[in-house]
């Protein structure tokens, strides 16, 4: 049983036995789906909302919202995976800094709210969300039964 | 020519931040002995264009718990410091000027969290006035918003920020030898690619 490591702005997808982890969410968002049948699971760490609203030139799609999620569903659909049968439960968004002086006001929240539009547009239904307040997250999601491990520091793990 | 990307910064600029941050760094062992009174020196800093992964590594890997101080910069350049300081360092402040150390960085008390703060806040100012001596240019700096939480999901905001600009971020690590022990303090520089080049401009560097 491998746990595969999916670095920031990165995706990766698993079947069974083996799991996924990304690190230390902040304002981040991991999306995880599942699809039960095959047993098939992936993972995105996006950083941004819509590749749409960005300025310039995309240069990393799996960055964005939009662009990550969609290429998470290619790869896992050469897996064998249907997009039809997956499900979604997602971790992150989190304000680290109170009155963040940042131009990317409210980033957490932003990339919450569009990534859960891009899943409505492919219909696919988020079953577990552990979204937003203002602490880090790092995320083991189980290709063998499509649980979302979710650790933080100084807080239990919550299993969803 | 116009910077399009951090990546672009040659080391004819690189030593040009690296002066910048010698004498704030200078500025800022002596603020700090004069606020905590006691000796304190500090070796040249280093300052570096590292990726995501290296300064997360750099910083003793993504889950490891550090203070995030986060300081907003903003004047005729703008963008935002961030100081990642070990609870080692954190804990040097409050035994210098109480006597006692920090037992949980989770638990800090108000007289805790202000010392760190005003040590975010002594450092920003004097990296800031160490760059407006020099080029003449006015900057505002906001006062330092504090969190303890995983290195990685601390770093996630510069990230963020530098994403649109560059997969790399401008790291200065200073060595302070406060009261004859070593502490390190990790700042990350986010400016605005703009200001960078307005610095450049100001300094006589072309870009």
């Amino acid at each position: 049983m491998a746990m595969v490591t999916v670095g920031i702005a990165d995706l990766n997808a698993v079947k069974t036995p083996d799991s996924l982890i990304t690190y230390a969410l902040g304002s981040c968002v991991g999306i995880c789906l599942y699809d039960s049948d095959k047993k098939i699971a992936g993972l995105a760490h996006i950083m941004l909302p819509l590749s749409t609203e960005a300025a310039g030139k995309i240069d990393n799609k799996r960055r964005y919202a939009d662009t990550g999620i969609t290429e998470l569903i290619q790869s896992m659909n050469h897996m064998g995976a249907s997009t039809a049968r997956m499900t979604a439960k997602i971790a992150g968004g989190a304000q680290m800094f109170k009155g963040n002086s940042s131009s990317m006001f409210n980033i957490g929240e932003r990339n919450v709210a569009a990534v859960k539009k891009v899943l409505a547009s492919y219909r696919i239904r988020i079953v577990a969300e552990e979204t937003g307040a203002d602490f880090g997250r790092t995320v083991v999601f189980h290709g063998e039964d499509g649980k979302m491990e979710v650790r933080a520091a100084m807080k239990p793990t919550k299993i969803v | 020519m116009a910077l399009h990307n951090v990546n672009e910064l040659q080391d004819m600029h690189l030593d040009v931040l690296k002066e910048i941050g010698n004498i704030g760094s200078g500025n800022a062992a002596g603020a700090l002995a004069d606020f905590l009174q006691v000796p304190t020196d500090i070796t040249v800093p280093a300052v570096k264009l590292l990726d995501f992964s290296e300064t997360v590594n750099f910083l003793g890997g993504p889950e490891n718990v550090a203070i995030g101080m986060l300081v907003g910069i903003k004047g005729d350049i703008t963008g935002m410091m961030l100081y990642v300081l070990e609870k080692s360092f954190a804990s040097k402040m409050t035994s210098a000027l109480f006597g006692t150390e920090i037992q949980d960085l989770y638990n800090m008390n108000e007289m805790e969290r202000s010392v760190i703060q005003e040590v975010g806040n002594i450092m920003a100012a004097s990296y800031m006035n160490a760059l407006a001596s020099l080029t003449g240019m006015m900057i505002d700096i906001s006062v330092p918003t504090l969190t303890v939480d995983m290195v990685g999901a601390i770093l996630s905001v510069p990230a963020i920020e530098f994403a649109q600009i560059g997969d790399k971020v401008l790291f200065i690590d200073d060595r302070f030898i406060i009261d004859s022990g070593e502490v390190k303090s990790n700042m990350i520089l986010v400016p605005e690619l703009q200001s960078l080049e307005t610095l450049f401009e100001k300094l006589g560097v072309s870009v």
